[in-house]
């Protein structure tokens, strides 16, 4: 089953021919519709305006929105994602762009304690309806302060919503629901997904998407490939690993059900805990650090909640706890692949 | 303050030498990555920004400072380290991969790292600015020779941490250069759309420190207003600011096609070159020959390729070695 045919809230589309995009290419039309639709919504960051983004998702709108609401800003992280948060406040729909999420430290203040916190010290009467976006991982050796995903840094701060899509029909559908949520979302976007020139992608992420405006709910996991024998989570790139190793394990007899998680915060638990009743094994998949991370919160969630639905001990595949490595033989090493995820549903057959 | 004929010398070498290096790493750099470029493939993968073009402000610099000096650079620094005496062998073997590397291949060539001078960068715009104050503060405290230098681009001058460390630097009297290389450009962004005033130098006066800005990209020129500067912190009397314009050959990475950026502006590159300039002033000047500026570079050249040839023998990490050097 392919990623798309599962994926689930599709639009009634009538008598449309399939159109295969790249997830670069489908935040640009999720955020082209919203812009048109709203003329509160605006992007601002760093080279969104001629140069189309670095991740390839802006092309085209400066040209068609003008640099009023298409706004190339200084290095200045501090100042334009505080002034998201203002500009938010008063009604308008800011979409910011930094590039890759290493870069967030700069600016975090801005994000944990002012877009976050907005709503809930100020009663829900500052909202600050903002997305957030950024580029995450590695496995092209761009080092340590280039590779990063950082998912469990931004999902353990509560009051804003960390998602990102696995796939190009996702990625519009949920770019649509952030930017008409009225909470701060941080959009991420895995680069070896999204459809880059210079970065190779992973085909699955490419796939049909309709011309419509349609929205894919936020804080819904998606079972991507439905089995009986072992559950494998992951989120964005390692989605596409565990259908990689479903395939392999079904020549072995072993039927892997894939759960896309979409949304970090808020976590899909429901969807999870149901899969894992059914298969009895787990095994979650993970690009950022190992320890306090996502694969410890979907452990944790399983075992309090349902401690009996597991046949054997869950299994953790995640980057170690160490800074991420330039060289190829080291960086390929540490991250999960899928031989990995083989290898750990083996072992608990 | 005008540098001696020696020192002129060597600032042409160091550029020539520079130059050579980058279009070496730019060579290898596009190995495997044809016909489909992928920053991912070949026996350079990652991202690779050049610094042609900007080699009057490493040398002109460098030319003034000591192994004690700490000197925290940026995303594009081969130049800077070049001229800071850093280990050729070892920063390509480093940039390649390689267990020979100054970091043993855990950083490649974002981070050039060398403690035997002091050499430090880091690929977070801004962020560099605070450990070079930082280090002056040591000198200071410890009542130790060195100062420390940040270099920083334009477009880095815009970033928090800029602002923040250029008061305390002042507030604290302390031995710190910074150092703003203005290729006008931050990725695809001009400076005329990212910066309100001109001329960065006039911000040095709301930190309360000394500001110059040198217009010509001309390695004597930068050599003599980076002269006035260090000569202020050795002497203890506070940091300086001073904006380079200089200019940017290549694109801001390799593989940027620069789309951005005016055809007119992209078609003067040649004339905009800062090398062949200096050679020809150089020998009007008398002080070197043709000869002798050939024999420079092949001296030169010689130098890099024997660094590229130890780095393309070297080992690879180690898979494990990942796991160390996490904590010391
Ligand atoms: C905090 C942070 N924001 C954004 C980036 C992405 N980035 C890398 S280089 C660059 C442009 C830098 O321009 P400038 O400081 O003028 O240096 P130049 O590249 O021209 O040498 C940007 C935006 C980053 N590395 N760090
Ligand atoms: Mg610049």
């Amino acid at each position: 089953m392919s990623v798309v045919e599962a994926t689930a809230v599709k639009p009634a589309q009538k008598n449309r021919n399939e159109r295969k995009l790249t997830i670069a290419k489908a935040l640009n039309e999720a955020i082209a519709q919203e812009m048109r639709r709203d003329k509160n919504v605006f992007l601002m960051g760093e080279d969104i305006g001629i140069l189309g983004a670095v991740w390839g998702y802006t092309g085209g709108l400066l040209a068609e929105f003008g640099e009023e609401r298409v706004r190339d800003t200084p290095i200045s992280e501090t100042a334009f994602i505080g002034a998201a948060v203002g500009a938010a406040n008063l009604g308008m729909r800011p979409i910011v762009e930094l590039m890759f999420v290493d870069f967030y430290g700069v600016c975090m203040d801005a994000i944990y304690n002012l877009a976050a916190k907005s709503s809930y010290h100020s009663a829900g009467t500052f909202k600050a309806p903002m997305v957030l976006t950024t580029a995450v991982g590695g496995g092209y050796c761009d080092s340590t302060q280039h590779s990063q995903c950082l998912y469990a840094t931004f999902a353990h701060l509560p009051g804003m919503k960390v998602v990102m899509p696995s796939n190009a029909y996702d990625a519009k559908g949920m770019m649509t629901s952030a930017i008409r949520d009225d909470n701060p979302v941080v959009f991420m976007m895995h680069k070896n997904l999204q459809g880059m020139g210079f970065l190779g992608t992973i085909q699955g992420a490419i796939v049909d998407v309709p011309e419509d405006s349609y929205t894919v709910p936020l804080g819904k996991a998606n079972v991507v490939r439905d089995g009986t024998d072992v559950t494998i989570v992951g989120l964005g790139m390692t989605v596409h690993q565990g259908l990689e190793a479903a395939k392999t394990l079904e020549k072995e007899g072993v039927s892997a059900e894939v759960v896309d998680l979409r949304s970090l915060a808020p976590l899909d638990r429901d969807t999870v805990c149901r899969s894992v009743q059914k298969t009895g094994r787990l095994i979650v998949v993970d690009d950022d650090y190992l320890s306090y991370g996502v694969t410890a919160e979907i452990i944790a969630t399983v075992t309090e909640r349902d401690i009996k639905s597991l046949k054997c001990p869950p299994k953790r595949i995640a980057f170690p706890d160490i800074p991420i490595p330039f060289a190829r033989p080291m960086e390929q090493h540490c991250l999960p692949n899928v031989r990995k995820i083989v290898a750990a549903a083996r072992a608990m057959m | 303050m005008q540098p001696t004929p020696k020192q002129r010398l060597w600032m042409y070498e160091m550029m020539v030498k520079n130059r050579y290096n980058e279009a070496r790493l730019s060579a290898t750099y596009m190995e495997g990555k044809s016909p489909l470029f992928n920053m991912a493939n070949g026996p350079l993968p990652g991202e690779m920004h050049l610094s042609d073009g900007q080699e009057p402000c490493a040398v002109g610099l460098g030319a003034h400072l000591t192994k004690d000096d700490y000197f925290a650079c940026h995303h594009r620094s081969h130049a800077q380290a070049l001229a800071k005496g850093v280990d050729l062998k070892r920063m390509t073997a480093e940039i390649l991969g390689r267990k020979a590397g100054l970091s043993e291949g855990r950083a490649g060539h974002i981070h050039i790292f060398d403690y035997e001078v002091l050499f430090w960068s880091s690929g977070i715009i801004g962020q560099n600015m605070g450990p070079a104050v930082g280090a002056a503060l040591a000198r200071k405290m410890r009542g130790e020779a060195g100062i420390a230098i940040a270099c920083i681009g334009e477009g880095g001058a815009n970033q928090g941490g800029f602002h923040e460390a250029m008061n305390l630097a002042a507030v604290w009297k302390l031995p710190f250069i910074c150092v703003i290389e203005d290729n006008q450009w931050a990725v695809s962004v001009p400076k005329s759309k990212s910066t309100a005033i001109a001329s960065n130098a006039d911000r040095a006066a709301a930190y309360g420190m000394p500001g110059e800005r040198v217009i010509s990209n001309d390695p004597d020129d930068i050599f003599a207003a980076v002269g006035r500067a260090v000569a202020r912190a050795r002497a203890g009397e506070g940091p300086s600011l001073l904006e380079l314009q200089t200019v940017r050959l290549q694109g801001h990475f390799m593989g940027d096609p620069e789309v951005y950026r005016p055809k007119a502006e992209i078609a003067a590159k040649p004339e905009m070159d800062p090398i062949p300039r200096y050679r020809r002033k150089l020998i009007a000047a008398g002080v070197m020959t043709e000869i002798e500026a050939d024999a420079i570079v092949a001296r030169a050249h010689a130098e890099v390729d024997e660094a590229f040839a130890f780095a393309r023998a070297a080992a690879e990490p180690a898979p494990e070695d990942a796991f160390d050097k996490v904590f010391v």
